[in-house]
């Protein structure tokens, strides 16, 4: 029989000690987390109900609810979305089905590189220059969803050139063999079997929308601006809106006097929302995945 | 004619792909551009650029003495991404290792999602968990009359960067080919003798391009730093300063800042430095991963 060595034996001894501390680095990055998150649902719980979401903010925002904040992210997530989903979808189908690889695709990969890394504050910087001064929307709606919408581009291009890229080249040579054009092989081949991967793309710029305050601060969202509560379409293109961010922003930082549990409440309702729209897009990848014929 | 339509079809929608493809490019110019356009009147004019970068004093609204000295700011960005960052690389990779190496598919779908869904955390709600639960927490531990300091930024920071410095360095190991851990573990190594002596140099690039990325989320970050840093303008000498990075500054005094005011001018030249700073850490991190892709393929 073989025996287990002296060496052997503290070399097992390393792998499990090793084991173990990553597994401790794995959990300590996890479990403060949901204690944080268990602690900001506990200190919310008092006010949290459907009431809340549904008043505007009364006496200075010291109380009340959050429902222009909540509409005017509503508005400013579905008008970012609606302009960068269809630019960005349609660029990564250029970027993977006709650009060739030359000087000018590497420029334009390198660029939407860099576009998703460019710091958030930029964007603001670059949406107050170039939509609310230069093209002169003034500080609006519009303008603030756009600055989004351009924040999200290079992540959704990104998205969707790695789902299109996940459909098998032999698919579309098929498809090309049979005399269909390249258009009418995306549309019929290549858009249908990777658009659970580009959905799942978009609703995670979704959150990410809802999210972001820097870039709406400058450009549309203001501190305070009540609006008829229960009314869906309360905002007007080119008004002022509040945004759930920044409203959280201001409540907990400029406005003195506030009782507690309100701050707590609307970080629990936009966290509320950003995870349950990015766990919808988890659940929805998880579930096409499964479905997947090859 | 229906033939003839279809084709005229194809062709527009064709043209409108490339416009779209194109139009990335633009954008990238386009953020340059406009930063650059709102900021230039006073970059050639006025601006003392030796004052500018060497000087910490930022007095932007003193009636008297106006200075616009950043190298405050520019300590303040720099050590809460170096404090982030000592806390987020060894974390980050540990639990890249661990998930790419060590645990079973199941627990590593279960992880991902969970890292996944940490990510997506808004910026805003981190300043705000900074501001009132860090905040009491480093009152309490380090008997401090404030706890909206360097280390408290640092931590948020850690904690928002940790994510991605997690999914990169994991498909960094991931790109590694199956073939270099059969013949390791053919030759008797452990698994840790594996991830130590062949994993971390054939994923070198990828595992520095994941850190450089950390870096750079870390230093464009602005709305956790704005609330959890204490916000004063000033060279931190210890873990327990305030400090005040470039990103918050912008965002704190742009709202005052009359339009087109030298005030106003400068915090624009401000995220110029910043876009720099963060173009030439994500162009190193983009080379470094695309490297990688090249030598597989």
């Amino acid at each position: 029989m073989f025996e287990i060595t002296a060496h052997v034996r503290k070399k097992q001894r390393v792998e499990q000690g090793v084991k173990f501390l990553f597994l401790g680095m794995t959990l300590l990055m996890i479990l403060p987390l949901l204690l944080i998150v268990g602690h900001l649902v506990y200190k919310a719980w008092p006010v949290l109900s459907m009431d809340f979401l549904l008043t505007n903010p009364i006496r200075g925002m010291r109380a009340g609810g959050i429902w222009a904040p909540l509409l005017g992210t509503l508005y400013l997530v579905i008008i970012s979305l609606a302009v960068s989903a269809p630019v960005g979808v349609m660029a990564a189908i250029y970027l993977n089905e006709y650009a060739q690889d030359n000087g000018f695709t590497r420029v334009v990969n390198l660029a939407v590189v860099n576009l998703a890394g460019v710091p958030s504050i930029v964007h603001a910087l670059f949406g107050l220059g170039a939509f609310v001064l230069f093209a002169g929307m003034g500080r609006s709606i519009l303008a603030a969803a756009l600055t989004l919408a351009v924040m999200t581009l290079p992540v959704i291009i990104a998205s969707t050139k790695e789902a299109l890229s996940a459909v098998p080249r032999s698919f579309r040579e098929a498809c090309w063999n049979v005399g269909a054009s390249r258009w009418q092989t995306i549309r019929h081949i290549v858009l249908p079997n990777s658009i659970s991967g580009i959905l799942t793309g978009v609703i995670l710029q979704v959150s990410r929308a809802a999210g972001e305050t820097a870039p709406v601060m400058f450009t549309g969202a203001v501190f305070y601006k009540a609006i008829k509560e229960g009314d869906l379409f309360a905002y007007g293109l080119m008004d002022q809106c509040m945004a759930l961010s920044m409203h959280l922003f201001t409540i907990a930082t400029q406005v003195p006097g506030v009782p507690e549990s309100l701050p707590y409440a609307t970080a629990v309702v936009l966290l509320g929302v950003v995870l349950t729209v990015n766990a919808t897009a988890i659940g929805l990848r998880v579930w096409l995945r499964s479905r997947k014929k090859w | 004619m229906r033939r003839f339509l279809n084709r005229w079809m194809e062709h527009g929608i064709e043209t409108l792909i490339r416009l779209c493809g194109i139009s990335a490019v633009l954008f990238v110019f386009g953020i340059f551009y406009f930063v650059f356009r709102e900021g230039a009147g006073y970059l050639f004019n006025g601006l003392n650029l030796k004052e500018f970068f060497f000087s910490i004093a930022w007095h932007p609204t003193s009636v008297t003495h106006v200075r616009y000295g950043i190298l405050a700011l520019l300590a303040g960005t720099f050590s809460v991404t170096v404090l982030a960052m000592v806390l987020a690389v060894p974390f980050g990779l540990g639990a890249a290792i661990f998930i790419s190496e060590f645990c079973n598919p199941r627990v590593r779908e279960l992880l991902k999602i969970v890292i996944e869904l940490l990510a997506a955390i808004p910026s805003v709600v981190w300043g705000f968990i900074g501001l009132t639960i860090m905040n009491s927490l480093i009152i309490r531990w380090f008997n401090t009359p404030i706890g909206l300091t360097l280390l408290n930024g640092g931590l948020i920071l850690a904690l928002m960067s940790v994510p991605i410095i997690v999914s990169i360095g994991e498909d960094a190991l991931k790109a590694v080919p199956d073939s270099y851990r059969e013949a390791a573990l053919a030759m008797g190594a452990t698994r840790w003798q594996l991830v130590y002596r062949v994993l971390f140099p054939a994923a070198r690039n990828g595992l520095l391009a994941a850190v450089l990325l950390g870096v750079g989320r870390a230093v464009g970050e602005t709305m956790a730093v704005l609330m959890a840093t204490g916000h004063s303008v000033r060279i931190p000498t210890s873990l327990l300063d305030p400090v005040r990075t470039l990103t918050a500054t912008i965002a704190a005094e742009l709202g005052e800042a009359p339009v087109r005011s030298d005030h106003y001018q400068v915090l624009f030249i401000i995220g110029i430095v910043l876009f720099t700073i963060t173009f030439c850490v994500n162009l190193t991190a983009d080379l470094m991963v695309r490297g990688i892709r090249k030598r597989q393929a």
